[in-house]
């Protein structure tokens, strides 16, 4: 029990598509899925996660279907991103009644508690943990059946970077001995360091998959916008327009700006400053006019 | 089709939050009542129907029911912990059943005692009307467990709704309308009460063929359906 397999499968709320026709498969070892807030990376894993029916399509896991199929839960583990879990019980006894739930008792749960190295709060209640002691036990209670799948919305979120090197440890541990990890975020860097995956979600549909390095690739090789303002913008432009690193300037008289178009992101960076000190030509502003994540990703779409 | 972790975990959950103050709030407001009215009046048959008929059976059932159904439930889907009991390979149906019968059995603890203890200081059950207020308390707890546990399931405004129906439709509605006595779980336990009064001093505006037969449908219905709800119950996304 080890592949997910999502075929042509979208997902609607009213008129609003949150999965548009996707199909994907996932088999053991870490995959991260990687896309904006409000891609539909949550709708997906809850489809994956048997909460929610796909519209159209399949969601299966080694040819079963998930939705409203009970019995599959024995081979999947499930991190939910929100934060409520039975906050009036002790860490040992929230472990325990998932085991109990999966028919087995307080030596499995002991041993998830252990794996997640949380014994020493395990007596404590649930409402007094940290975010990140909560997403700990949050793992124990998901891991106290050994699951070979494992499914995490979010799990990185508000995590400090300790706890979260730990989480990633374990996470990468699960994925060697076996497992289908598949964990969502929407930081490029959380899941290049972790997965050796990568599906990238942008506005309900699939933008990508392949190895990190690809990924990576994909995103820097994009052409970048900057906002340049100078002492002298003119000279800048027909200076840097010589150069193949820019593929276009325009001159905004009103702004008093130059709008620059740049291909290769690494030789412009080191252009920029270079050719500006060789014109005498004061640099008084530098800023990339689109590094937010949705143009990124949405260069991705297009790729 | 009963999950004792289910149970442990929902009875923990009912009795765990500040709510379950009302359900130790009422029960005592109706014994310093009975006691009162008792030391004031003393003992009559007519005055202990009253006040149980009126404030018990009237008032505190439902209440406590629409707290013990809704509660049962509702708050695990608001928050969205009720996934740790979906992911789990245990059938729906026995998650609300069980759900249910914690919801009954504190209904019942709640309101049925309250009520026998009330009546015997108000008449010591002269003319049995302590034990027919205290049936009609344990069958209307398993109708509105049930009825506030489905509504428990399909709004978030649950503990609203059912106050609503158990305070105006029951209560006042019922007084003006009286169509809407035969759709009162109120009217239908208070036809079993009469029977096993076995006097006129408990009436009801339905017989008792058709308020057992509503009783029992409304229960069965309320739970199938509420088991209909979990099963494709949609969690509400953060996205």
């Amino acid at each position: 029990m080890t592949t997910l397999q999502i075929d042509h499968t979208s997902r609607w709320f009213g008129n609003v598509v949150a999965v548009n026709d996707v199909t994907m498969t996932i088999g053991p070892g870490v995959t991260g899925l990687l896309g904006p807030n409000g891609a539909g990376k949550s709708t997906l894993i809850n489809m994956m996660a048997g909460f929610l029916a796909p519209s159209t399509g399949t969601v299966t896991l080694d040819g079963g279907t998930i939705w409203r199929n009970e019995g599959i839960y024995r081979h999947i583990g499930i991190v939910p991103e929100r934060e409520a879990m039975y906050d009036f019980l002790t860490g040992r006894e929230f472990v325990e009644a998932n085991a109990e739930l999966h028919g087995l008792g307080s030596s499995e749960a002991r041993r998830a508690l252990a794996t997640v190295e949380m014994e020493y709060a395990q007596d404590r209640k649930i409402s007094t943990y940290s975010k990140g002691m909560r997403q700990r036990v949050k793992m124990a209670s998901a891991l106290v059946h050994e699951p070979s799948v494992l499914l995490l919305d979010e799990p990185f979120n508000g995590m400090d970077p300790r706890q979260r090197m730990q989480l990633m440890e374990l996470l990468r541990r699960m994925g060697e001995e076996g497992r289908t990890v598949l964990f969502s975020s929407h930081i490029l860097e959380e899941v290049e360091q972790l997965a050796s995956h990568i599906e990238v979600i942008v506005a309900g549909r699939h933008a990508a998959s392949g190895d990190f390095r690809r990924i990576r690739r994909l995103m820097t090789d994009r052409p970048h916008r900057y906002l340049v303002r100078s002492s002298d913008d003119r000279a800048l432009a027909a200076a840097l327009i010589a150069d193949p690193s820019t593929a276009g300037i325009e001159v905004d008289v009103q702004e008093g700006a130059l709008h620059i178009q740049a291909v290769d992101f690494g030789r412009f960076t080191a252009l920029l400053p270079r050719v500006a000190r060789e014109h005498g030509v004061r640099l008084l502003t530098v800023s990339p006019s689109d590094e937010s994540l949705e143009s990124v990703f949405s260069y991705l779409v297009a790729a | 089709m009963y999950n004792p972790t289910v149970a442990r975990l929902t009875y923990r959950a009912l009795l765990g939050r500040r709510r379950a103050l009302i359900l130790f709030v009422l029960p005592a407001l109706l014994l310093v009542i009975a006691a009162a009215v008792r030391g004031f009046s003393g003992a009559d048959d007519q005055t202990a129907s009253d006040v149980l008929g009126g404030f018990a059976l009237a008032t505190m059932v439902p209440i406590i029911g629409v707290i013990a159904g809704t509660g049962a439930i509702g708050p695990e889907i608001d928050d969205g912990s009720v996934v740790y009991l979906l992911a789990k390979p245990v059938k729906r149906p026995t998650i609300i059943l069980t759900k249910l019968i914690v919801a009954i059995a504190v209904t019942m603890a709640f309101s049925a005692v309250p009520t026998l203890l009330a009546g015997l200081i108000l008449n010591g059950n002269g003319q049995q009307v302590a034990v027919a207020y205290t049936i009609a308390a344990l069958v209307s707890s398993i109708a509105y467990a049930a009825l506030f546990l489905l509504l428990g399931t399909v709004t978030r405004h649950a503990v609203v709704f059912g106050l609503v129906y158990a305070l105006v439709w029951e209560a006042l509605f019922g007084s003006f309308v009286s169509g809407a006595k035969t759709l009162s779980v109120q009217q239908w336990s208070l036809a079993v009460a009469h029977k096993a009064a076995g006097n006129d001093l408990i009436t009801s505006d339905v017989g008792l063929p058709t308020a057992t037969v509503l009783l029992a449908g409304v229960t069965i219905a309320a739970t199938w359906y509420a088991g209909r709800k979990l099963r494709a119950l949609k969690l509400a996304g953060d996205e």
